[in-house]
């Protein structure tokens, strides 16, 4: 289990220094735009509040570096990232509580799609190389040189504005009272269906080259070449020796870029509006909401390392080789 | 043949009738499609007997494993077939099947059943994330569905113990063996179907000499108790003497020398034989100077005319830049029948066509 | 920012480098033949089309991109070639004037993030130990956060960052990808024989890793370059399309964020919005192309040797693994040349077949099983270690 240890050590070191540079981006750019926000909204705010924007945002010069750090983990470990300016007075953690589950179901489900779509894709294109299917290898890489928004405006603008097939945004029809009916569970996922196609259609290219090349790769290790001599099914060759071997980088690869995938589909979030934590994101932007802003690359930064030790784990279970004793 | 009597540790068996089983005839190999291409076999022909072990040799690059590979139409692009044929005799007499135009279908059927390979790295031969034991009975499966589960697992753990490997390991993976012991897996794996034909592709060279004596043994004492022909590739020369029956010789791809094992060793005909003989320490007999062969092989993209070997021959002369040497008798009374080398030494015919005056097999190569 | 798994694409390149053997020492005229194939040209033209409008895009721009007439949401026509913005200024001209923004941050990003790159992954492939370690600990930690919050923060929190400043956050952020992929090469490099050799000798580390590993890292660099530089070009539309950096200042970015804003969507302005994504589209796509030369050039398992996969296709040749073609009407060179004198000598052979793999594009490529010999368990355990962090 020693692989295992190793991560969970990196994942450690990673979340120490994700929270640190939080910690230091507003304490070592120039000017205090909180003060100033704070200044604003004199009076209104409640004292604890202020304080707990002091001691995210160094704003209580008095004290030492240090003693600002100490303090900055208690608060972040007590959950409290501060308030939220543009839904003020809401905590900041509870605007993030609200708009993550509409995040992870979206992004969440068109990753697995494209994921597992796109690997599939990729290993038949991997295994059958010089055949048609190499054509749509150019296809693949015209939608990943395409910025992900552009391509949720271009899908807007056609499949919304055009033929009005589709709703252009938000999470749900707002007419609807949110709760577990038929009418808003549906109304649901058809405001769901554009945003995670344009997320599937320009991911995937990545995931299918990714695993192409990976095939191309296995595929002349020895041992493909052996249970060809063996005679297998070509079903038992593709899947069982070459695509179950293609598949560990491509996991490995999938940990590696989530952060990637990630940004890219909160802009997404933007450009449909949808309730997400991108959208929340682009509020903050919008109303210089740096609390929410920070605490948003809080979060996402720990759901991403909570994705990492799932695929970690899926990597142990799909390689012996981590399983050895130490 | 005759059976040789100085090799005390592999006794090669008895000459058996020379029925043959498998024929590569005219084989010519390509690496690369387009006007560049590089031909890594230029027209081979060899012929493998029932029950005979037939030792292939040369240096590193010569197509000894392109050889086999495209033979059993295993050789990984770029590298392909443009012309020969590789004929294999059916169990029991009937017409011989060409490998190369069999249909994908019929040739799956018959892998491992007529062929089995144990490959050059025994390390990556073996699919790390699979349990030895499935590696053994999904082989088993493919072509024995009869068979089941328990029966197949039976089968497992019998080859195991037969190749010296304690029947429990068939639950380990790959990496929990050692190098000797993932390569007793792979000959324990190609014998699951009891095949006609074993090809060894230098299934020791990555072994210590214990481990390597150790496995030489085993295959040769499961060849005489199974009766499979071997097609044992290898550069070390003098240890094909101790083994096979029959030594081929190849260099740039083609076959300069093809005899009996006891005829290479004690009257080479090419020089190139002789060169490869006097690089290696004889295990037995006495002591003799170590030559080595001057030079490298040359680039398979730009063969020279004539003979690939010429320039690094001590008996070459200007009819050897002119005409590509083919294989015939050589020209020595009394040599063992069936023998062939392709040299000009040995060719007065050949050279005297191309317009030259032949000269006579030097000496050394005429002993 | 969106399309990290395009840069995945060199993630083997390491392995293969190592199989194929195509840096054993190049010579310093051949450095850069990886730029050859006709998919890198391409690539390399239209990035050069974009590099000459980023030039001189403000003076061949037919308007002043901000000057603000009373044609309003006009439909492109010989007048304004596309069409006219919710003020009437002229998108054609913006796109034009925008143009060297994107370049400008795409080019420093990516020349400061590759040195970066080099310097944190070439010492930890040669430091070894604990060095290692920690850098690329340090690589992989910025690789899992994520880039586009950390940017947004970064970015907002300085008043109105300018490209450069973009620039160097892009830089400070997409490094890491790129230093990853040199230390694993450099790791490869450094058990090679060439460079043993050197150790041997006595030479100084600063020299080998000058001499003797950078020039053999050249493919590797300048794909990582090309990464980054796609990375920073997206980021950066990215940036500005939803108002981070300053909107004042043309890209092809703040021409969206405009669009957006202000309803071009609902008002059908299709104009508006569709040539900047095709633009950002183009040059992503010429990035690509010139990634796929190197990454051909560098995993020659990737190249179809010889043909074209539609030569192949018509000749029907298609190479499978476990199944050897057999094509036997293919026109032949020389096969076994019948008995017939041949008057002129041959030039004597090149030595070696390996060395020449560099320049043929149909080099001598031996069965795996023929190559691997001299390291018979380059897959072991600690490898996929090593490929899992």
């Amino acid at each position: 289990m020693k692989f295992l240890a190793r991560r969970v050590g990196f994942y450690a070191i990673t979340a120490w220094a994700a929270v640190t540079l939080n910690f230091l981006i507003p304490r070592m750019l120039p000017g205090d735009p909180v003060q100033s926000l704070i200044n604003r909204y004199q009076g209104s705010i409640p004292s604890s509040a202020v304080h707990s924007l002091y001691v995210l945002f160094g704003l209580d010069t008095k004290k030492s570096l240090w003693q600002q750090y100490v303090e900055y983990w208690q608060q972040i470990l007590h959950g409290d990232l501060g308030l939220s300016f543009v839904h003020y007075p809401t905590p900041v953690s509870e605007v993030i509580a609200q708009s993550l589950p509409w995040t992870i179901g979206l992004v969440g489900i068109a990753t697995i799609i494209s994921v597992v779509g796109g690997s599939l894709v990729g290993v038949y294109l991997g295994w059958r190389r010089g055949s048609w299917a190499d054509g749509i290898v150019p296809v693949t890489t015209f939608f990943s040189s395409v910025p992900y928004f552009w391509l949720g405006l271009l899908f807007i603008s056609l499949f919304a504005v055009t033929w009005r097939w589709l709703p252009p945004g938000q999470g749900y029809d707002t007419a609807l009272t949110p709760g577990w009916t038929p009418a808003f569970v549906g109304s649901v996922l058809q405001h769901a269906l554009l945003p995670a196609l344009t997320i599937v259609l320009s991911s995937v290219a990545g995931w299918i080259l990714g695993m192409r090349n990976m095939m191309v790769t296995v595929t002349s290790e020895d041992y493909v070449t052996v249970a060809q001599a063996k005679g297998l099914s070509e079903r038992r060759v593709m899947f069982g020796y070459a695509a179950r071997n293609a598949i560990l980088p491509q996991v490995s690869g999938f940990a590696l870029s989530l952060g990637f995938v990630v940004s890219g589909t909160l802009v997404m979030e933007m450009v449909f509006s949808y309730p997400g934590i991108g959208y929340e994101l682009f509020q903050a932007i919008g109303g210089k909401d740096y609390p929410l802003m920070q605490g948003i690359f809080l979060v996402i930064t720990f759901s991403v390392l909570a994705m990492n030790i799932l695929a970690d784990i899926v990597y142990v279970i799909l390689d012996p080789r981590t399983r050895q004793e130490a | 043949m005759t059976a040789p009597t100085t090799s005390a540790a592999f006794p090669a068996s008895a000459a058996r009738e020379r029925r043959p089983i498998l024929e590569i005839r005219d084989l010519v190999v390509d690496y690369g499609y387009g006007e560049d291409r590089v031909h890594a076999l230029r027209g081979v022909n060899l012929t493998l007997h029932e029950g005979e072990v037939l030792g292939l040799a040369g240096e590193s690059g010569c197509g000894k494993s392109t050889l086999v590979y495209a033979a059993t139409r295993l050789l990984a692009p770029p590298g392909y077939i443009s012309a020969g044929e590789v004929l294999f005799h059916p169990e029991g007499g009937g017409e011989p099947i060409d490998v190369l135009r069999q249909d994908e279908r019929s040739l799956r059927a018959a892998r491992w059943q007529d062929t089995a390979i144990v490959f050059q790295g025994a390390m990556n031969s073996l699919n790390p994330v699979y349990r030895i034991g499935r590696q053994l009975t999904d082989t088993i499966a493919a072509h024995r569905p009869e068979m089941t589960r328990p029966e197949r697992e039976e089968r497992a753990r019998e080859l195991l113990s037969m190749v010296g490997i304690a029947p429990n390991r068939i639950s380990s993976f790959p990496h929990q063996l050692s190098g000797g012991m993932r390569q007793r897996v792979m000959i324990a794996m190609a014998l699951a179907l009891e095949p006609r034909v074993l090809i060894m592709d230098e299934p020791t060279t990555a072994l210590d000499v214990v481990m390597q004596r150790q496995i030489l043994e085993q295959i040769m004492e499961l060849r005489d108790r199974l009766g499979f022909a071997v097609v044992f590739i290898t550069h070390d020369v003098s240890l094909l003497i101790e083994i096979a029956d029959r030594i081929a010789i190849m260099y740039a791809g083609e076959i300069v020398e093809d005899a009996p094992a006891q005829d290479v060793y004690r009257r080479p005909r090419h020089p190139y034989s002789d060169g490869l003989l006097h690089s290696f320490p004889p295990l037995r007999g006495p002591r003799r100077e170590l030559a080595g062969i001057p030079g490298s092989p040359p680039d398979l993209a730009h063969l020279p005319s004539g003979c690939p070997f010429r320039d690094r021959c001590a008996f070459a002369w200007d009819a050897c830049a002119a005409i590509p040497p083919r294989l015939v008798p050589p020209a020595v009374p009394g040599d063992s029948p069936g023998r062939l080398v392709a040299c000009l030494r040995h060719d007065p015919q050949a050279v005297r066509y191309g317009g030259f005056e032949p000269l006579p097999a030097p000496d050394r190569l005429a002993l | 920012m969106s399309n990290m798994p395009l840069d995945v694409v060199p993630v083997d390149a390491a392995a293969a480098a190592e199989s194929a053997q195509v840096d054993t020492v190049v010579p310093s005229r051949q450095r850069f033949v990886f730029l050859r194939g006709a998919k890198a040209i391409t690539g390399l033209v239209i990035l050069g089309v974009f590099a000459v409008i980023a030039i001189v895009g403000p003076w061949i721009a037919p308007y002043d991109p901000d000057e603000m007439t009373a044609d309003l949401l006009v439909h492109p026509s010989w007048h304004h070639l596309m069409g006219t913005d919710h003020l009437g200024r002229d998108i054609f001209s913006q796109l034009i004037v925008g143009t060297r923004g994107v370049m400008i941050v795409g080019l420093v990003a990516g020349v400061i993030a590759t040195v970066l790159a080099i310097a944190v992954g070439v010492s930890a492939g040669f430091l070894g130990g604990v060095g290692d370690e920690v850098l690329s600990s340090l690589s992989n930690i910025f690789l899992v956060i994520p880039a586009l919050p950390l940017i947004i923060i970064i970015c907002s929190q300085l008043s109105d960052a300018g490209n450069f400043v973009v620039a160097l956050v892009l830089a400070f952020t997409g490094w890491a990808w790129g230093a990853r992929l040199l230390r694993a090469q450099t790791l490869s490099l450094r058990r090679r024989d060439f460079i043993e050799a050197a150790r041997a000798s006595g030479e100084k580390t600063w020299r080998i890793v000058w001499f003797e590993t950078l020039p053999n890292l050249t493919a590797i660099i300048a794909s990582s370059f090309i990464s980054t530089v796609t990375f920073a070009v997206l980021s950066q539309t990215t940036l500005a399309f939803i108002g981070v950096t300053s909107v004042s200042d043309w890209s092809w970015g703040s021409i969206l964020y405009w669009a957006q804003g202000n309803q071009a969507l609902a008002r059908g302005a299709w104009w508006w919005f569709v040539p900047a994504g095709l633009l950002i589209a183009l040059l992503g796509m010429a990035l690509s192309l010139v990634n796929f030369g190197i990454d051909e050039f560098v995993n020659p398992r990737l190249r179809l040797a010889g043909l074209t996969p539609r030569e192949m296709r018509r000749r029907k040749i298609r190479p499978r693994i476990g199944f050897t073609v057999v094509a036997k009407d293919a026109p032949r060179a020389v096969a076994r040349p019948a008995v017939v004198p041949v008057t002129e000598l041959d030039e004597p052979a090149d030595e070696s077949l390996p060395a020449d793999a560099v320049d043929a594009p149909t080099g001598f490529e031996p069965p795996a099983s023929l190559r691997r010999s001299a390291t018979p368990d380059s897959t072991g355990p600690a490898d996929h270690e090593e490929a899992a962090r």
